[in-house]
């Protein structure tokens, strides 16, 4: 437990600084801190629809946190999973309006299995292979992948071929076999959610568990013992990105088949990088992706909340989430107010 | 004599580690003073104390009676302090008079490549360390580049020279001229600190010798009134077995032949040329050279992680030189690698992770794919107390043991799968006297076993305890192969260099 306790305790001392930090900020620009901080509560988790709305912008942040947070966990870092949840989005939106009559429990699957494959595709195979075999950075080639994906789905949308009918750049609906149904009515939450927390215990127990997962943490955390215990580097290099692709992938189907049902050109929604904080205040553990994810998700539903009833601006919670990743990446920082602390205190009992 | 440097009760802490605590030392004018210590007994803190390089929490530093407060390495030249490091300072593409100067260049900018030289000649000729001052460090042997370092701390002023490890890196006729040019020093009022854990050289060169263990200073003798077996205990803190106990050699059927084996390097440079040999079962293969000279890559090409260019590689009458490494390891080959850190272990995996680290697929470990960890655990739980890892918490990361423990955990899994041939590179590198007395005892019970040795060392003294032949490798070419009970410390060493001929006349 005492271990549980140690690995969550950096990154909560790191967001516990980043309020504090938003408060004096607040208060050196004229809000009340107490105010805000309330307001913002109460627009995440006030009311059972604020909650539900915090749950499901939460979703899609849990599955392409995991995702990236596989790469992360081999070494690799993954920065275009907002493309591979485009790739998903496009493929899941598709195959949502293009199958006709068929029954959900094939038509929801159907879709979330090729957007997966498609991610997977986007995400892993090319950058995996490019980085395995020529070395060429996973940073440059999952990006650049990144901006063709979203720079397709434009395309495909303005004029192209999965543009509906008139003059709105946005897909056909999809099929209500297709539609993964809302929990709570007149929120967005809807039962992507338990797939999400499902693709968390089995990321936790693929990295952990398995042979697989063993092999590329391994890798992840150093390629050469890894190469010199008899491993497969490579095919461990285009597992990972694969995996991570793949999970952002879903992400974007879910996301499709839950929330917006079609495809708009103004979906873009920077989920995939946000995906990459997530991972990174989780330090990669898939069960930390989820509490992680849910932080975030309640800093952007309450945001908007806090600047209705506090008049204290959204873009507060952008600072303060750039806070806390400046604390998570430099958790050394926060090592050294600890010390300084402890010497303060030190000297005090000393005088 | 009057007492050159004089360090008293010095403590410097650490996140939870006293390094030093309560150290004491004083060098005279004039004198060799050898440190003598384990890995982690704060050698190294206590150098970097007196270089300026750390700030101790406690204690006072006297340089000639002057009470010194250094605010750096800078300050601490300047005082006349001069430290070679372990590994070289050095920039391999400027020539030997750029590398002494370079900080401190005579004429400023534009630098006065003549006046360096001029100054560089002198200082080499006051002090007998002859060298060319046009000669790129990078051509120059490992000998040469260490004097240069020495060179760098005269032109500097230096009156008391530090020398960290100077001979790790030397074949023993360059560790001779070392010593050679360090008596010559101290004729001249030179004082030298001379850092070693190797007992036989601290007893040849050193005048006296302080000896740490854990942090402290537990004494200081007159190198004359000790011996090897009083410094090894003082050392470790018990009785130390010093000399290895050796059964009888009694070879069985060839494990591993090695017939004509080229090998090429990144640059496809043929780093091993032709290289024949064959280890019996119940044998120690040692095999001595200077490092970089092909052991890293005939190691690789052995173990399947390098390609060769030609060549046969028989384990157990098989062919195996196209097997890839896992297999080549399911086959009863272990391997411990010289980087324990880089290349044997996973620092970020607990002890018992690691122990499985080339098992994990077994159906010991795992079942279809998922990893049993209470079979995994049964095995840490076994391995570390057969193998005294500490701590025995087998869920802390490997990264947080030392040293010792490390190799240990890479000893339990290699030595543990009771292979049929094991190489060993290195084994013992860094480890202290503890530590390498368990490692060859476990060797040896290996051999004893009738399991066959590889032993790849830089330590001309472990091979030569340990094998039963020794093959010496030069510029990827096995020079020789001699019966390991005749071969001599001389013979080897010039082999090691390169000159067959000359051994050859030793041998006459």
């Amino acid at each position: 437990m005492s271990k549980v306790l140690k690995s969550i305790y950096m990154p909560i001392l790191a967001v516990v600084i980043a309020i504090i930090i938003g408060s004096i900020i607040m208060l050196a620009t004229g809000f009340n801190p107490v105010a805000a901080y309330s307001s913002l509560f109460i627009g995440a988790f006030g009311t059972l629809p604020n909650i539900a709305n915090t749950l499901a912008n939460a979703v899609p942040l849990i599955i392409t946190g995991l995702g990236v947070a596989i790469a992360f966990n081999a070494g690799l870092f993954n920065i275009g999973a907002e493309g591979q949840y485009w790739i998903g989005a496009i493929v899941g939106t598709w195959i949502g309006y293009s199958f006709k009559g068929l029954p959900w429990y094939i038509h929801i699957p159907l879709a979330l299995v090729a957007a997966m494959i498609a991610g997977g595709l986007w995400g892993g195979i090319i950058p995996g292979f490019a980085k395995a075999y020529t070395g060429a950075h996973e940073v440059i080639t999952t990006m650049m992948m990144s901006y063709v994906a979203i720079y397709f789905s434009h395309y495909l949308l303005e004029f192209g071929p999965m543009m509906e009918k008139g003059s709105v750049p946005q897909s056909p609906l999809i099929r209500d076999s297709a539609v993964i149904p809302t929990i709570v009515p007149n929120t967005q939450l809807s039962y992507g959610i338990v797939i999400a927390l499902v693709a968390a215990l089995f990321v936790y127990w693929l990295m952990y568990k398995t042979v697989w997962g063993y092999e590329m943490r391994a890798v992840g955390f150093n390629q050469r013992a890894s190469k010199y215990a008899g491993m497969n580097v490579p095919f461990n290099i285009v597992l990972s990105l694969s995996l991570s692709g793949i999970f952002a992938g879903l992400a974007g189907a879910v996301q499709i088949l839950g929330v917006q049902h079609r495809l708009y050109d103004s979906f873009t929604s920077g989920y995939g990088y946000t995906a990459i904080v997530v991972a990174l205040l989780a330090k990669n553990n898939p069960i930390g992706v989820v509490f992680s994810a849910l932080l975030f998700a309640a800093l952007g539903t309450g945001s908007q909340y806090m600047q209705l009833n506090a008049q204290v601006p959204g873009q507060l919670t952008d600072v303060i989430t750039g806070l806390i990743i400046f604390f998570v990446a430099a958790d050394k920082i926060i090592e050294l107010f600890k010390t300084m602390f402890k010497k303060q205190k030190k000297e005090e009992l000393a005088s | 004599m009057s007492a050159l440097l004089e360090v008293k009760n010095i403590t410097k802490i650490f996140p939870k580690v006293r390094a030093n605590d309560g150290v004491n030392l004083t060098v005279e004018e004039g004198e060799i003073h050898a440190i003598l210590g384990e890995n982690g007994a704060g050698k190294s803190t206590l150098m970097n104390i007196i270089y300026g390089l750390y700030k101790p929490d406690s204690g006072e530093l006297k340089l000639s009676g002057e009470t010194l407060n250094l605010s750096g390495p800078h300050e601490a030249i300047e005082k006349g302090i001069g430290m070679v490091h372990q590994h070289f300072m050095l920039i391999p593409v400027l020539t030997v008079a750029e590398n002494i100067v370079l900080g401190a260049e005579p004429g400023g900018i534009p630098y006065n490549k003549k006046k360096a030289n001029e100054l560089i000649r002198e200082i080499s000729k006051n002090y007998h360390l002859e060298i060319d001052p046009d000669a790129k460090v990078k051509d120059l042997s490992v000998g040469l580049q260490q004097r240069v370092e020495i060179l760098k701390a005269f032109y500097r002023h230096a009156k008391l020279l530090i020398l960290d490890e100077p001979t790790a890196m030397l074949t023993p006729q360059e560790t001779e001229e070392l010593f050679g040019i360090m008596r010559r020093l101290k004729e001249q009022g030179i004082s030298i600190i001379f850092i070693s854990h190797k007992l036989d050289e601290v007893k040849e060169i050193s005048d006296k010798v302080t000896v740490m263990r854990r942090g402290k200073t537990v004494g200081t003798l007159n190198t004359k009134d000790t011996n090897e077996q009083e410094l090894a205990n003082l050392m470790v803190g018990r009785e130390v077995v010093l000399r290895v106990e050796k059964s009888e050699y009694k070879p069985g059927d060839v494990v591993l032949s090695v017939k004509d084996l080229t090998v090429l390097d990144e640059q496809n440079i043929e780093k091993v040329k032709n290289v024949s040999f064959e280890i019996r079962s119940g044998e120690i293969f040692g095999l001595a050279g200077i490092d970089g000279n092909g052991q890293t890559e005939l190691i690789e090409a052995l173990m399947g992680l390098r390609q060769i260019k030609s060549g046969i590689i028989k384990y157990q009458n098989s062919d195996i030189e196209k097997l890839p490494t896992r297999e080549r390891y399911k086959l009863g080959i272990s391997y411990i690698p010289q980087d324990r850190q880089q290349e044997g272990l996973i620092m970020k995996f607990s002890v018992a992770d690691n122990l499985i680290l080339k098992e994990y697929k077994d159906i010991r470990y795992s079942k279809n794919g998922v990893i049993q960890y209470k079979k995994v655990f049964e095995n840490a739980s076994k391995k570390v107390e057969e193998y005294d890892i500490r701590p025995t918490d087998y869920t802390l990361l490997a990264g947080n043991l030392s040293g010792g423990n490390q190799q240990k955990i890479i000893l339990a899994r290699e030595v543990g799968s009771n292979p049929k041939l094991l190489i060993a590179v290195q084994p013992t590198r860094g480890m202290d006297v503890g530590a390498i007395e368990y490692i060859h005892k476990k060797l040896l019970e290996l051999r004893d076993g009738g399991s066959a040795i590889l032993l790849v060392s830089l330590e001309l003294e472990e091979i030569m305890s340990l094998s039963d032949r020794i093959g010496v490798i030069h510029n990827g070419v096995i020079m020789d192969i001699l019966d390991g009970k005749s071969a001599t410390r001389e013979k080897i060493g010039l082999l090691m260099a390169g000159s067959q001929i000359d051994a050859k006349e030793v041998e006459v």
